[in-house]
């Protein structure tokens, strides 16, 4: 992790200012997620009366199941998928809406709509949009000789929930980008401008290279939230399915915990899908950061 | 505008359109299906155009309500939580943040760690023990108990962080020369610095808090804590058959007018120019 | 002096409470819209029908979280009185020796009168134990039922709905050319329809060991040469359009109101939505049959609700509980719930009264799933299922028919696949439960 080269010395004051979002955190989560993972090693009845320890069977049993095997490729499309059509296209809106200025605020509180639909109905939206009988979009595909059908057709169903999940992040990435963008100093555009470069040339050489430490820290947002949040969406639109086209890992996860209350074998899951996780942070941290100005 | 190019102009407005287009149909086809009668939607391909029943629709909403509890004192709970949410995070977030990159102390990087995983594992699969916390500090049916495990999380941390790591240092070399004390410099100058960020993030916070949904759900069993999403939720549940989905839709636009709010209200702070430091 | 004081403040006190202070019974239930606003109905009228007990119902959401949430409670001490978990999450409180009252027993103890005979055996049967003895008292409960489009059937000429699978393939090939429908029949809750009501309904077993009733080592033996024959059946007629398939849950049921598709198999319950989306007219009937298969049709299983009392109340909170099951099975409030909701009556009494209030007449089609349920008298294969976590193997076996629609996997591999995936789920859930 990289550090400020000055920085205050102070003997307790860092503890201070550090407490309260540390206490929080350990009473909230720490403590609980680690009493959820402890579960990885018990098999336990849902209402915790038997609980028999079983050491590495848990992860035994995930790692023989082939399905298990497959939705980490399945996982792996999809986002990178989602992370990429989410931040690529929040990054274009962002760029034109702080060009533009004009009607900037129309654009902004439109484009930041999405996110304020709540997920329960954004995951009918979709359901209603590409139902391969009563949706729109799939009708029009379908006038144009192109047969929608993702209840059988896993291609399509992985598409679907990729638009979904991409749909529902560009409003967060647009609204922090554009917060990166008009918060670059004026002067240095103008400067760019007067020396006679384009709008698209200034992008490229000053307004992204300055965007670097927002653009990181949404690519580690976004990869956290496709991983871990995205199990909602799934479950209004495909329930991972047709077969186990859609069945991304936290989908099971949540599946396993929630719907079919086996915790042991979905804790299992949990702890490799945040060792999955920990691990890609830690090389964004090491690799990209590192070439991240700041 | 920095300077005239009509034609860069035209185009960035035509890209801004079409995306917008793509991106606002879903929440238009929200609107249309709110104005229709519930057969008309499921039996057939779903209409493109309003229909005539929008004011009925609307009426019967703000009118006679569902649930069990006035729609006003859905929104009102909803908007402590939300608010309750965006504030507490964005105080706590930015200290700790501040902490973390303007001070070397023992344990910073674990802090900063032990901080940043809570960014994994949503809260749907740690529920139980989560739940077993809140009952334990006996929260259950309580708005601190709404407010406060949804808090435990690193987003806000991580983007301040980054924020100020961006911040020159020679504006904590001249902080320092002129011997201000850390608070001082956070609040003259961080603060002010932040508000672009800050802004961001209370729109995506309040958003965020505003529709939660099962964590509320699971911790309350007071009816008058019943919030807006957890009431368009369970108008949708129905066992066996089909919602009246012209009501859903309806609320669940309604319920989208005070996030919108919000977000007017914040436009103001995203104007260029008052983020620059002062020459 | 002072102690007869204080002994007579303490009688004063107590008799207080029980004279002028209602016990508190909490409901946690899942029924979202109008079925929510009924369900308030009931407890209002139960709370002012008597001033010992007051019921609260609370919503806790879709039936899964409602089941989370009380798990989450009960973990934490801090349960209610009743939960109403639906049937799929059956063997999981069943297991829960100690989590759970059951319901003969809270009867017993508490000493209100209850006789098991008068509730419909082919209904509470899910929920009773291999001795009869009462678990869970059903709430909800529907089975599935043939829906047809009348206005499509009469325009291809076909009298009647179709009784065998055979009828189902003539009949879908005959509207497909001759009306606007596209497809034949669509299903929704496959696994439900199609492999669980489809073995009772056929009386083949689902599972060894009573499907589950038995004991918690069962396995599964759904992919039997039935079964197979049926899923191979249902791929051809994937292939060839006379099925289409929409979706795992009551994701097709739109299929059927566009008229689409002129045939849907679904819950009982989903009548009164499908009557009010469907501009044609729709007729009902009992599930097709093979009609070389010896016994069938025997009887269809039920799904839906229930609602179960959990452990670690006060005898008073118990005593108001089986006050109100009482009330709740009485027959004006089984038969209102029932004709208002279209699930199926829990007593015979509660059947005979909606008959005689020409309830059946009035509304037809609402005693096809009755008639069916009760066909015959249920054999150890047709009175439910009870197996450990059965929400995965539901899964499972969406996943592998699905694979089956699409053409990818043949009806015989894919029932193997599920069977043996399916047992392995089972295991674990024995394992967890020692």
């Amino acid at each position: 992790m990289q550090t400020k080269r000055v920085t205050f010395s102070h003997r307790w004051l860092p503890y201070l200012l550090i407490a309260p979002q540390l206490a929080i955190t350990i009473v909230f989560f720490i403590w609980p997620a680690g009493e959820a993972l402890y579960q990885s090693v018990l098999q336990q009845g849902a209402f915790g009366l038997t609980t028999q320890f079983v050491g590495l069977e848990n992860f035994r049993d995930l790692f023989s199941d082939p399905d298990y095997l497959h939705s980490f490729t399945i996982t792996i499309v999809f986002a990178v998928s989602t992370t990429a059509a989410a931040m690529i296209s929040a990054l274009l809106f962002a760029g034109m809406a702080d060009y533009v200025m004009r009607a900037n605020a129309f654009y902004r509180t439109t484009l930041i709509a999405p996110y304020a639909v709540a997920p329960a109905i954004a995951g009918v939206l979709w359901w209603f949009l590409f139902n391969p009988s009563i949706g729109i979009i799939a009708y029009v595909l379908h006038q144009l000789g192109y047969n929608w059908n993702h209840l059988v057709n896993g291609g399509q169903a992985l598409l679907l929930v990729i638009i979904a999940a991409a749909w529902k992040q560009i409003s967060y990435n647009f609204i922090f980008f554009l917060a990166g963008m008009q918060a670059i100093p004026r002067s240095l555009i103008e400067a760019a401008a007067i020396d006679g470069s384009g709008p698209m040339k200034r992008f490229f050489t000053i307004v992204f290279p300055l965007l670097a430490p927002t653009t990181f820290f949404l690519l580690v947002v976004n990869i956290v939230y496709s991983f871990f949040e995205t199990f909602a969406i799934i479950d209004a639109t495909t329930q991972g399915g047709p077969g186990d086209a859609t069945e991304i890992l936290v989908y099971k996860v949540w599946h396993d915990a929630f719907i079919a209350l086996d915790l042991g074998g979905s804790a299992a899951q949990s702890v490799v899908l945040m060792a999955i996780v920990i691990g890609l942070t830690v090389i964004q941290f090491r690799y990209i950061e590192r070439r991240v100005e700041y | 505008m920095i300077e005239n190019r009509p034609v860069f102009t035209f185009f960035a407005h035509a890209v801004l359109l079409v995306g917008l287009a793509i991106v606002i149909f879903p929440i238009y086809l929200a609107f249309v299906a709110s104005t229709q009668d519930s057969s008309t939607f499921l039996g057939g391909v779903v209409p493109l155009l309003p229909s005539s029943h929008m004011l009925e629709t609307y009426g019967r909403i703000l009118g006679s309500g569902f649930g069990s509890i006035p729609v006003w004192r859905m929104i009102a709970n909803s908007m402590v939580m939300a608010l309750g949410i965006a504030i507490g995070k964005i105080a706590i977030s930015i200290i700790s943040a501040f902490a973390i990159v303007y001070f070397r102390f023992p344990f910073r990087t674990l802090a900063f760690w032990l901080i940043f995983i809570t960014l994994m594992l949503p809260v749907e699969v740690r529920i139980l023990p989560t739940y077993s916390v809140a009952a334990g500090l006996d929260l259950l049916n309580t708005y601190q108990g709404l407010i406060l495990p949804v808090i435990a999380s690193a987003t806000a941390t991580f983007l301040f962080r980054q924020f100020f790591m961006t911040i020159p240092d020679e504006l904590l070399e001249a902080a320092l020369l002129d011997r201000a004390s850390p608070m001082q410099f956070f609040k003259d100058i961080m603060l002010p610095l932040s508000r672009t960020n800050i802004a961001a993030l209370f729109v995506i916070l309040f958003i965020y808090g505003w529709n939660q949904y099962l964590w509320p759900l699971i911790i309350t069993t007071d009816q008058n804590m019943t919030t807006i999403v957890v009431g368009i939720k369970q108008m949708v549940n129905v066992a066996d058959g089909d919602p009246q989905w012209q009501l859903v839709m309806g609320t669940a636009i309604l319920a989208m007018v005070p996030p919108v709010l919000v977000v007017l209200f914040f436009q103001r702070w995203f104007i260029k120019g008052l983020t620059e430091p002062e020459k | 002096m002072i102690k007869t004081l204080l002994a007579g403040a303490v009688l004063l006190s107590t008799t207080a409470t029980s004279a002028f202070a209602a016990t508190d019974i909490t409901w946690w239930h899942a029924m979202g819209g109008e079925l929510g606003d009924k369900v308030n109905e009931i407890a209002k009228n139960f709370n002012d029908s008597q001033d010992q007990y007051h019921v609260t119902p609370v919503y806790k959401g879709t039936y899964p979280e409602t089941m989370t949430a009380a798990i989450a409670a009960f973990r934490a001490g801090k349960q209610p009185d009743i939960v109403q978990v639906y049937e799929v999450g059956t063997a999981t409180m069943m297991a829960a020796e100690g989590a759970i009252k059951p319901v003969y027993k809270l009867m017993q103890d508490s000493g209100v009168d209850f006789d098991p005979s008068d509730y419909l055996q082919a209904v509470t049967g899910y929920y009773t134990d291999t001795d009869g003895h009462m678990l869970s008292l059903p709430f909800n409960s529907s089975t599935p039922i043939l829906y047809y489009n009348k206005d499509e059937f009469d325009k291809a000429g076909i009298d009647g709905a179709p009784k065998t699978w055979q009828d189902v393939a003539d009949d879908s090939k005959k509207v497909m050319e001759n009306s606007d429908a596209s497809c034949g029949f669509t299903t929704g809750w496959q696994s439900w329809v199609q492999l669980e009501t489809f073995s009772a309904w056929h009386n083949v077993p689902f599972g060894t060991k009573q499907n589950g009733f038995g004991g918690l080592d069962t396995k599964f033996v759904f992919n039997g040469d039935l079964q197979k024959r049926h899923i191979s059946d249902m791929a051809k007629w994937a292939k060839s359009g006379v099925f289409k398939y929409g979706g795992r849950q009551g994701d097709a049921r739109p299929l059927f109101y566009s008229g689409e598709c002129s045939m849907y198999m679904g819950s009982s319950a989903s009548r009164a939505s499908i009557l009010a989306n469907t501009k044609a007219k729709v007729g009902f009937a009992e599930l097709p049959y093979y009609d070389d298969v010896k016994g069938a049709p025997q009887n269809t299983i039920i799904g839906g609700a229930s609602l179960w009392v959990l452990s670690g109340k006060s005898d008073e909170e118990y005593k108001g509980v089986a006050t109100f099951f009482k009330y709740l099975s009485s027959p004006e409030v089984q038969a209102d719930w029932h004709q208002f909701t279209g699930y199926l009556p829990i007593t015979t009494a509660a059947y005979e009264l909606s008959k005689k209030q020409g309830y059946y007449e009035k509304n037809p089609g609402a005693e096809v799933a009755i008639q069916q349920m009760t066909k015959n008298p249920p054999t150890e294969n047709s009175k439910g299922i009870r197996f450990g976590n059965f929400a995965q193997t539901r899964d499972i076996i969406n996943g592998e028919l699905e694979q089956v629609w699409s053409g990818n996997k043949s009806a015989e591999a894919a029932l193997d696949d599920a069977v043996d995936k399916g047992n392995t789920i089972l295991r674990k859930f024995e394992k967890a439960h020692q």
